[in-house]
């Protein structure tokens, strides 16, 4: 019963993980036939790349910033929604949306949102004269604003799945907890920090790893607002890849890019068992 | 040392009414131990809650050492409170457990270890002050749970059926200690449950609830001999009160004043032909079953408690005599409940 | 200041609703944009005088007529639909008989087994889709909606066997073995009880797998290059796009239909798809 599916993941995950493996130390080029060993020739050459660094950086900074905006949104708005009050089905509705919708058509609607021209957002500002009309925010068209928007509208995406996962965290604390600590003296903030968070802790991190995982392999969100740019500021690991392997047919240079994923992929796959297991324990 | 009053206290819930309090006039005595018993749904426990400050009240005040608290948070009416889960902070050690209240006060660090260690060497948990709640017994972590309770030395103590997860065996040691301990600190305590035993056992006085309302609050005794109603009566004695209807009303005696005629203690006893049906022998005494035949009472189910040291045997379908002293006869008014005489 | 019992909790109030509120909007805001840019005429969405969140001239089907006639947008639909159902069959197939097979499986085996299945769900299409493409093209389907066909159950089929599992050790071991008792086999009691209990279970499976079909995009984009084999995720932000110049009207109006349906399928699933990321994600 089990080996089909043992089978399937086989060949469709472990057998292109093999190959992306030798593609990295071979010569390999779409159209090509055969196979040559070359070592650490793409390595070197992928190093080399000042673009590379440049993706390296992005990525780090992107997976970050996201993961510190998406835990500490999702916690307000799950201590938002913990408890029972009317619409509250009708706001948990609205709250899922850019979860819900495919994330390069909820992507294309912000696309549009930031246009340079006609974004709303730089129409507000100019009618609250914040900026001036000639000058207002590229918001995909300067690096520093590339990748900012960029990280905001990837947090968009995933907020609502941080939020679900951490709501269901807080209301896994027993409601006598915090009201032994109200009746023993702590504010709320004390109760928060040095109780109720604690406690979540074990959640906190199950949304976290997750998080780190699927921010740093993602290019969609980056792709469809950017293509990486401008001029390759907003550049990550997974599109570097995609544009160097695919787009630009060079599939051993490709492979080797995204082999770089396989480090942090692996700490935090060890990371999540790691805390799995203590789980367990208790 | 405080005394909590309650002056018509009421609480409402929309859905229904299981858990409301309805009109409760309070008044506790420094230092006593008081308990709130009452069946599950009868409001001891939203009662004990409001007290506490985790609910308001729908009407009515509270008062503690003479001021109205009804406005103040938990936090303010400098209170400890005894959970029936104990409530610990599952990452905190015992040690952090117990000075989290002194931490919440802004008591500084050194203090804080005294205050810690005087209150664990008072429950004689010393030395758990490392370990995590989890790695407790069901004991172990009520008293840690006390321990913090009392760390503040609170002017009030409330305590919320602390001893109804425990194994039953644990549970009668555990309710000795606790009695002791509150004798030794004479705190004011309010106490929560629904075993009219412990109720009996702890309380200087009892507070009987039903549906919301106080039906009597008095000594043990008072609850017990004089009770006001047939709840109470009913309630409170295992096996409960024998309670016959009759012309005159309903009419109450307690099993073990229902005695064989010759083992009843002569006097003006009222005597009665008693059919034997079946009995349950439980070792200290025999709970006999049966129904009152002939007379006013006729076909009436009643019980009888004796002391297994009275050997007599006693046929099923057999007619004997038994007595009650007419001082344990109870009156109860039909359409009321209350007793009348 | 001290801010008595009734003012702290009107202060509580305020703030829980100004951050719902700030929440919501910031949330659902795009599309409530998407849904007012498909109805308004060109010149009144790029006239920057107008003020945006009104309509400066009366509302118009103009972008929706062009949508459905003049692109391939329908034919996008249709691949995303047919491919989402084909792949919903084949994870169904994998993963229900080997989430049960885990679920039962007693011993160090099954817990290892699970978990290595799952970590093969992290393995990311970023890494993949480079080896994968050669792959596809290898086995001629390369263009082809048959290509994610056959490539999207190998996450659908990990993520759904985690998923499933949780569900399938829920029910109690006894009930199988009353049956078995009854006279059932094994392969009977998975049929005709064990499945009918978990059609709950089944059908979160379905509507999660759906979503992962639906919200694919680099597999697509890599493995599909002509537009009418394209799926609603890839075709709409790379061919709504006519040379450099964007459509906005149209596109909105292909967002917003891309978003709705699945949006309304949520409201009626909402507290199962819920369930189902706590049922898995707080094991």
């Amino acid at each position: 019963m089990l080996l089909p599916a043992i089978l399937y993941i086989a060949a469709l995950v472990g057998v292109p993980l093999v190959l992306a493996l030798l593609y990295s130390v071979g010569d390999v080029k779409v159209g090509s036939v055969g196979y040559r060993f070359v070592g650490l020739d793409n390595f070197r050459s992928v190093l080399e790349n000042p673009g590379f660094k440049r993706a390296l950086l992005n990525s780090f900074v992107f997976t970050i910033a996201s993961q510190i905006l998406s835990l500490i949104g999702g916690n307000i708005l799950a201590l938002a929604l913990k408890d029972a009050f009317p619409g509250r089905r009708f706001v948990r509705y609205l709250v899922l949306l850019p979860w819900v919708a495919p994330v390069s058509i909820g992507s294309m609607g912000w696309k549009w949102i930031l246009d340079s021209l006609y974004s709303v957002i730089n129409w507000v500002l100019v009618r609250l004269h914040l900026v001036k009309p000639l000058d207002v925010p590229m918001w995909l068209g300067e690096p520093v604003l590339a990748m900012i928007s960029v990280i905001l509208v990837h947090v968009w995406h995933t907020l609502p799945f941080t939020t679900v996962i951490l709501l269901a965290g807080w209301t896994s604390i027993p409601k006598d907890i915090p009201e032994a600590a109200q009746v023993d003296g702590a504010g709320y903030f004390r109760r928060l920090f040095e109780i109720e968070i604690p406690m979540m802790l074990p959640i906190i991190n199950v949304a976290v790893l997750f998080g780190i995982i699927f921010t740093f392999t993602d290019m969609t969100v980056i792709y469809i607002l950017t293509r990486g740019g401008p001029y390759d500021t907003t550049q990550v690991l997974p599109s570097l890849a995609f544009f160097t392997g695919i787009l630009g047919s060079d599939l051993a240079e490709g492979a080797a890019i995204s082999m770089f994923l396989l480090p942090l992929l692996a700490i935090v796959a060890w990371l999540m068992l790691r805390s799995a297991r203590r789980a367990e324990v208790t | 040392m405080a005394i909590v009053e309650t002056r018509k206290l009421t609480k409402t819930f929309r859905k229904g009414d299981v858990g409301a309090v309805l009109d409760v006039d309070l008044e506790s005595r420094e230092g006593e131990f008081l308990v709130l018993l009452g069946p599950s749904g009868s409001g001891k426990t939203t009662l004990l809650r409001m007290i506490a400050g985790l609910e308001t009240p729908t009407a009515g005040e509270i008062l503690i050492g003479g001021t109205v608290v009804n406005d103040l948070t938990p936090r303010e009416r400098r209170i400890a409170m005894v959970f029936q889960s104990y409530a610990l902070y599952p990452h905190l050690s015992v040690f952090g457990n117990i000075v989290f209240p002194l931490k919440s006060q802004g008591v500084e660090r050194s203090e804080r270890k005294r205050k810690a260690d005087w209150a664990a060497g008072l429950l004689g948990i010393g030395h758990l002050m490392d370990r995590k709640p989890r790695e407790l017994s069901g004991g172990e972590r009520q008293r840690v749970a006390l321990a913090r309770a009392i760390v503040r030395e609170p002017s009030l103590f409330l305590l919320d059926e602390p001893l109804s997860n425990l194994d039953a065996k644990l549970r009668a040691s555990a309710r000795e200690e606790l009695e002791q301990f509150q004798k030794r600190i004479g705190t004011t305590t309010i106490y929560v449950t629904h075993d009219q035993v412990e109720a009996m056992a702890m309380g200087d006085r009892v507070v009987v609830m039903n549906h919301g309302r106080v039906r009597q609050i008095g000594t043990p005794a008072q609850v017990y001999d004089e009770p006001a109603d047939t709840f109470v009566a009913t309630f409170l004695g295992s096996p409960p009160m024998n309670l016959v209807t009759g012309a005159a009303g309903i009419t109450g005696f307690r099993p073990e004043h229902f005695l064989p005629a010759g083992a009843a203690p002569a006097g003006d006893a009222l005597t009665q032909r008693f059919r034997f049906s079946h009995e349950e022998y439980l070792g200290a005494e025999r709970i006999l079953y049966g129904a009152l035949t002939g007379g006013l009472f006729d076909g009436a189910k009643v019980v009888s408690r004796i002391a297994s040291t009275h050997a007599a045997l006693f046929q099923s379908g057999a007619d004997y005599d038994f007595a009650v002293e007419k001082r344990h006869l109870k009156l109860f008014d039909p359409a009321t409940g209350l007793r009348r005489a | 200041m001290r801010i008595g019992r009734r003012g702290r909790a009107a202060l509580s109030r305020v703030v829980h609703v100004g951050v719902l509120a700030t929440f919501s909007v910031l949330l659902a805001f795009p599309f409530y944009w998407m849904l007012i840019t498909t109805f308004k005429r060109t010149p009144d969405l790029y006239d920057l005088k107008n003020n945006p969140f009104i309509f400066n001239q009366p509302p118009t089907l103009e972008h929706l007529r062009l949508l459905f006639n003049e692109t391939l947008f329908l034919r996008w639909f249709w691949n995303t639909t047919f491919a989402g159902a084909a792949v919903v069959v084949i994870t169904l197939l994998f993963a229900v008989p080997a989430a049960y097979a885990l679920a039962r499986l007693t011993g160090d085996w099954g817990e290892k087994l699970g978990i290595g299945i799952f970590l093969t769900y992290l393995v990311p299409p970023t890494l993949l889709f480079i080896p994968l493409s050669r792959v596809v093209a290898l086995l001629g389907l390369q263009d082809s909606l048959w290509s994610i066909i056959v490539v999207y159950p190998s996450f659908t089929i990990p993520f759904s066997t985690w998923l499933l599992q949780g569900f399938f050790k829920a029910i109690p071991r006894e009930l199988e073995d009353a049956a078995m008792v009854d006279g059932l086999t094994r392969f009977q009691t998975f049929l005709k009880l064990v499945i009918p209990i978990s059609v709950s279970g089944i059908l979160t499976v379905v509507i999660f797998t759906f979503t992962l079909v639906t919200q694919e995009f680099v597999y697509a984009l890599t493995f599909i290059s002509s537009a009418s084999n394209q799926t609603v995720g890839v075709g709409v932000p790379i061919y709504l796009v006519r040379g450099d110049v964007y459509y906005w009207g149209s596109l909105m109006a292909a967002c917003l239909i891309a978003s709705l349906p699945i949006a309304v399928v949520y409201n009626l699933f909402l507290d199962r798809f819920i369930a189902g990321f706590t049922v898995g994600a707080v094991k």
